[in-house]
């Protein structure tokens, strides 16, 4: 706000060396210069392929053939395709395994890492350590640690006589697997970002609470969860736009040469799996524009619910915190 | 007294719970080098081998002679070089234009960048490699470099912190001084952004070294993939020796890990900072 009105103030005034300002286009053109590479490369990279991406939908092509036009014949088929549905279902259940604990353990640990004094900056730069790590290489790591016949998770098992896991055949220990990998990955990501929010809320609020005779318990759900709403939003959605793209963790996971992917009876397949199977490995890149409005549309809806959710409740609530944790960001910023 | 003794009781926990977590989150890496360090007999051994053994050199040998593993290094190190150089200078641009001059349409293009921000790419997947293959980069390290040469989630970050950082009084002096924009840009912009554009930077070498769907789908020619690729391929065709495939894994994010620690601290602060503006 404060920085347009600046803007105004001094466009209104005459320029400082007194000459008359130039004509428009030769005054404006550096700006929009500076901000044409990122409009020139959306447009080449997103908005073609996009609008294109809508005709390829109704086409049949093998990428190197003739396009032949079907009509809705690849979103007919998409709908009664099992493999397709199986693959929503993956994505669904891993999401839910890996998000709802993620959250609830990043507020518990950014909670705990809230009240420590000591060792943060260490707590912070070791749970931040598995996010910045190629995802393919620890994938590989964690991978072995499940494997079903000597991983060190069943010899561990093995150890103290309990039974032994199909971690990476069984169709809801895969999912476990999977979803275990994201949570490794993204749990200190967010645990950060929740302390970010933890950190934002005034002291001043937590004193009047005192005063009043809250306990510690009642100021953590009263005051501390709902203030920090637009921090658990914002993890929410991203943790909803990522997990339901997710690729690269099945895909390492279950390595085939055969162009089968996700695994036994393809219970790791996700969305963007069976899209990548489909349109790379099997070259249908009609159909394969066909699955990605699908999950453009699967995304569409669920950010919307994660907001309706979390943020719809009580709009006041939100809003006052939110407005605060920008100040704070800003001036973290400078 | 006994409120002393809770609150002491209390930070132990905390200190108990935290520690548990470093220890979950540090002990992949561990493994990663228990495994990398012995031979693949002993850690599928029963009970296995817990502790580092003295077979690293062995290994790493036997992932150079499976894949050519300098030269994917470089081509990683070149593609993740470029990409962030141009997301820097095409960026560090656009939001110091954003954020500091008033020109037609500002409004509206900046809308026009927060709303790509929320479209999610996978979407055009399909679309997006075959624009690539018109334009005859498949295989090419422009597929690498070029697409994300200019993101929106930088101009944002980098519009907030210019905002912020750069005082109006010196563009105001600068352009007494008979600078255009672009000089203001180097002169004035660019030395007050830098702690921002070592941010974006680091952020962006990370994002492009560790992106794997996008160069496994355009980099077709099998002799000249990213390190992630590369450490995959190693895992799809060879997985009887895992300790070999393991030490590729753990080559792979030795630099990452190198870089991360160097510039942590100011690293994470600027993400939690970023995510704040949400």
């Amino acid at each position: 706000m404060s920085l347009t009105q600046a803007l105004r103030g001094r466009a209104a005034k005459p320029p400082p060396d007194g000459s008359k300002p130039l004509p428009g286009w030769r005054r404006y053109w550096p700006m929009y210069a500076a901000v044409s590479p990122f409009f020139l490369l959306f447009a080449v990279f997103g908005v073609f392929p996009v609008a294109f991406s809508v005709y390829l939908s109704f086409m049949s092509w093998d990428g190197i053939g003739e396009m032949k036009s079907v009509g809705w014949e690849n979103y007919n088929y998409l709908v009664t395709d099992p493999d397709f549905w199986q693959s929503i279902t993956n994505t669904l259940i891993i999401w839910v395994l890996a998000t709802i604990p993620m959250i609830f353990l990043a507020l518990v640990l950014a909670y705990a890492l809230h009240t420590t004094v000591r060792f943060k900056a260490f707590y912070r730069v070791a749970y931040f350590l598995p996010n910045v790590t190629s995802i393919v290489a620890m994938t590989i790591v964690l991978g072995s640690v499940f494997s079903d016949s000597s991983g060190l998770l069943n010899s561990a098992l093995r150890a103290i006589s309990a039974g032994e896991v199909g971690w990476l055949s069984d169709p809801w220990a895969m999912k476990i697997s999977v979803a275990a990998i994201t949570i490794w990955r993204w749990l200190g990501y967010n645990t950060i970002i929740c302390l970010a929010g933890l950190q934002a809320i005034s002291s001043d609020v937590y004193e009047a609470a005192k005063v009043d005779g809250a306990s510690s318990r009642q100021t953590f759900f009263r005051i501390t969860i709902p203030m920090l709403r637009p921090v658990i939003l914002f993890v929410a959605i991203t943790s909803t736009i990522g997990g339901l793209q997710l690729f690269t963790e099945p895909q390492v996971m279950f390595p085939d040469d055969s162009g089968n992917v996700g695994g036994p009876g393809g219970e790791a397949t996700t969305i963007v799996l069976y899209l990548y199977q489909q349109a790379f490995i099997f070259n249908r890149f009609g159909y394969g524009a066909a699955i990605g409005w699908a999950l453009f549309l699967l995304i569409a809806v669920f950010s919307l619910i994660n907001w309706r959710l979390i943020a719809g409740r009580d709009e006041d609530a939100l809003r006052a915190p939110k407005a605060k944790a920008k100040g704070k960001g800003k001036s973290r910023a400078r | 007294m006994r409120a002393e003794t809770a609150a002491r009781v209390r930070t132990v926990l905390g200190h108990v719970m935290l520690m548990f977590g470093v220890l979950a989150t540090i002990f992949p890496f561990y493994w990663m080098f228990v495994m990398a360090s012995n031979t693949t007999a002993d850690i599928f051994a029963y009970p296995p081998k817990l502790v580092p053994g003295s077979h690293l050199w062995e290994n790493m040998n036997k992932v150079f002679d499976e894949i050519d593993f300098w030269g994917s290094m470089g081509l990683t190190i070149v593609a993740a070089v470029s990409a962030t150089f141009l997301v820097l200078l095409f960026d560090s641009l656009a939001a110091f234009a954003f954020a500091k001059y008033e020109f037609p349409g500002r409004r509206v293009l900046f809308w026009i960048v927060l709303a790509t921000f929320m479209i999610p790419m996978q979407l055009a997947l399909v679309p997006q490699f075959v624009t690539l293959a018109w334009l005859g980069w498949v295989g090419s390290l422009k597929a690498l470099i070029i697409p994300g040469a200019a993101n929106a989630f930088g101009i944002f970050w980098m519009r907030q912190y210019a905002q912020g950082a750069i005082a109006d009084e010196l563009i105001h002096a600068s352009r007494v001084d008979g600078a255009g924009f672009f000089r203001q840009w180097w002169t004035v912009g660019l030395p007050v952004l830098r702690p921002g554009l070592a941010f974006l930077g680091i952020f962006t070498f990370f994002q492009v070294w560790n992106d794997y769907l996008w160069p496994l789908i355009v980099m077709t020619d099998p002799g000249k993939v990213t390190l992630q690729v590369a450490v995959q391929q190693l895992n799809g065709v060879y997985t009887t020796d895992q300790s070999m495939v393991i030490t590729g894994a753990l080559m792979s994010v030795i630099p990452l890990i190198g870089v991360f620690l160097i510039g942590a601290r100011h690293f994470i602060a600027n993400l939690a900072a970023g995510a704040m503006k949400f």
